[in-house]
């Protein structure tokens, strides 16, 4: 328990330090005010801004009236869309659920079955050609992927719709596109681990017992093997966020990867800043998430408590 | 367990991985001799030439790999693509590798709050999402070479500094360190002269492992607009322009794609050999 407790106050210290990061960054350029504002503002408005944000206080007085708004859910307006940057990252984050979703299970799906295989067919064809997917879907940059299915399966076979999100189909790409990367690691990770346990001791005592091949594999190996797979499956699932950027900016699916593209494209600055915040929380989320399934699959860090 | 491409059973060059090696030299030569290998203008091209198939799919022999939607020669922005990838995937490792190495000995050596100090901050560096501050950042500074040679120091240092850490664990029970500390040397002169030397082939070896990441992220930031700024080719923003003629004219975006592949395996490649084969402690 002391582990997670922890676990949970170093979160909310990086929480702190990213919104110190993203306070610094709205800086830089000296007046916070030049990144808030369009064509038409006017001095007024530009005045009022100063007085809301504290500019005539010391900084640190700027930092903790920051600080303060973003405790209430204020993150701001988007300059472009005048809307609250909260109500608008809502409106994006299902769709971007979603896909990450749909593609972790992808990457799961056919990382761990590969995975195993590979490990159980060391140094066979079937292992050779596994080892070439992964080592393949790990150097193929997720864009070029994308552009290759799309040429592929749109442009080519005219199977699926090229790019947003109509009818059911229109997710199918997107997903395999984002899902590659992970399941090629996953298979690697998966692979080196179940090697080193299916060469221990207790799994060839298994075996001389004569036990069944597939109780051996599934049950007393796999279940050991699991440590580093579930730790590369957390980085892969918060990986994904680089992803979807990516993903969906080629795919034009309209969740919050295309949504931090548009922001650069109109210098939308709030709304690039509260993706840093999301994102860097939902890492956090996901990590502690991980911390806990420790506990749960490994009974040894649980004793060690 | 060795990763290397398979020759031929038994013969001597089973143990190297050739294939990825003469890739690698390839790309470098045609790096380094850039404008004298490449046959026209990187960043000019002739509107009347645009979107030339490649010499296979349709063209001639005077655009071996064809032409962008500006007429520009695709295999001269490759091979001055080359040069750019190379180049930031050095710079970034020589800046993250020094910085990185530089804290883990200090973090391993001094131990207690310095150690948990710059362990933290490690912790943090890996919260941030950093395509998203990268893409903050050319938002308000605009993208420049600059940038993304921080940017991509950035993203390598903490796997420098955690691994150098744990080497420097060890080495500092040895008993050559203790008998240095003894005779009275000074922690500077304990860390350059007795451990630096001991964590080389640690910091080598990360360095080749990262080289595939550093890559793909120059690449993804390129493609985002976030990298080297036009009209200097980057294979990443080269994808990028030619992606909105992906029906017309794919060559555009699927050939630097290609390369960045080639790239990135052979690296990779090279990276499990040299850590299987020289540094059995990562196996």
């Amino acid at each position: 328990m002391r582990f997670l407790v922890g676990r949970i106050i170093a979160g909310i210290v990086t929480l702190l330090v990213v919104t110190m990061l993203v306070f610094g960054l709205s800086r830089i350029n000296g007046d916070p005010r030049s990144l808030l504002i369009s064509e038409d503002t006017t001095i007024d408005v530009w005045d009022e801004l100063g007085r809301e944000m504290g500019l005539d206080q010391p900084v640190y007085r700027q930092y903790l009236i920051y600080v303060g708004n973003l405790f209430r859910g204020d993150l701001g307006d988007s300059t472009l869309q005048r809307k609250p940057v909260t109500e608008i990252l809502w409106s994006r984050i299902p769709n971007t659920v979603r896909l990450a979703f749909a593609s972790f299970l992808f990457a799961l799906l056919l990382g761990i079955p590969l995975g195993v295989l590979s490990a159980v067919k060391h140094g066979r064809w079937w292992d050779r050609g596994i080892r070439a997917f992964a080592v393949l879907g790990q150097a193929l940059p997720v864009f070029w992927i994308s552009l290759l299915l799309i040429y592929v399966f749109s442009v080519g076979l005219r199977w699926v719709p090229v790019s947003g999100n109509a009818g059911w189909t229109s997710i199918i790409l997107p997903t395999i596109a984002l899902g590659w990367f992970g399941a090629a690691g996953q298979v690697r990770i998966l692979r080196s681990s179940m090697l080193d346990v299916l060469n221990s001791e207790y799994v060839r005592f298994a075996r001389a017992k004569g036990l069944p091949s597939r109780t051996v594999i599934w049950k007393h190996a796999f279940h050991n093997a699991l440590i580093g797979p579930i730790t590369f499956a957390a980085l892969t699932l918060a990986g994904m966020v680089t992803g979807s950027i990516v993903v969906e900016t080629v795919f034009a699916w309209p969740g919050l990867g295309l949504l931090a593209i548009q922001a650069v494209n109109n210098s939308d600055y709030p709304i690039l800043q509260g993706l840093i915040l999301l994102v860097t929380l939902v890492y956090l989320i996901v990590n502690l998430m991980v911390d806990i399934l420790y506990l749960i699959v490994d009974p040894r860090i649980r004793s060690s408590d | 367990m060795t990763h290397t491409v398979v020759i031929g059973e038994s013969h001597w060059l089973h143990r190297w991985p050739v294939i990825p090696v003469v890739m690698l030299a390839i790309l470098i030569i045609l790096a380094v001799f850039a404008p004298v290998i490449a046959p026209y203008d990187a960043k000019l091209g002739a509107l009347e030439d645009r979107h030339i198939p490649p010499m296979l799919f349709g063209g001639d022999s005077d655009h071996i790999l064809g032409t962008d939607g500006l007429g520009r020669d695709i295999f001269s922005r490759i091979v001055h693509g080359a040069q750019i990838s190379i180049l930031t995937t050095a710079v970034a490792l020589g800046i993250g590798g020094t910085v990185g190495t530089f804290l883990g000995i200090l973090s391993g050596y001094f131990g207690g709050w310095v150690d948990e100090l710059i362990m933290r901050i490690v912790d943090i560096k890996y919260s941030v999402p950093l395509i998203l501050i990268a893409l903050s950042l050319a938002t308000i500074l605009g993208s420049s070479i600059g940038l993304l040679f921080g940017l991509l120091a950035f993203m390598v240092w903490g796997q420098f500094a955690r691994q150098v850490r744990a080497e420097v664990l060890s080495i500092v029970k040895m008993d050559y360190v203790v008998a240095a500390r003894s005779a009275g040397a000074s922690p500077a002169r304990i860390m350059y002269r007795h451990i630096l030397p001991g964590v080389a082939g640690t910091v080598a070896v990360i360095g080749t492992l990262q080289v595939g990441a550093v890559l793909l992220t120059e690449s993804s930031l390129s493609f985002l607009g976030a990298g080297v700024p036009p009209p200097t080719p980057s294979w990443g923003s080269m994808v990028a322009e030619g992606r909105l003629y992906i029906d017309t004219a794919w060559w555009v975006s699927l050939i630097p794609g290609v390369f960045i592949g080639l790239l990135v395996v052979s690296v990779t490649l090279l990276g499990d050999w040299i850590r299987d084969h020289w540094d059995p402690r990562f196996k």
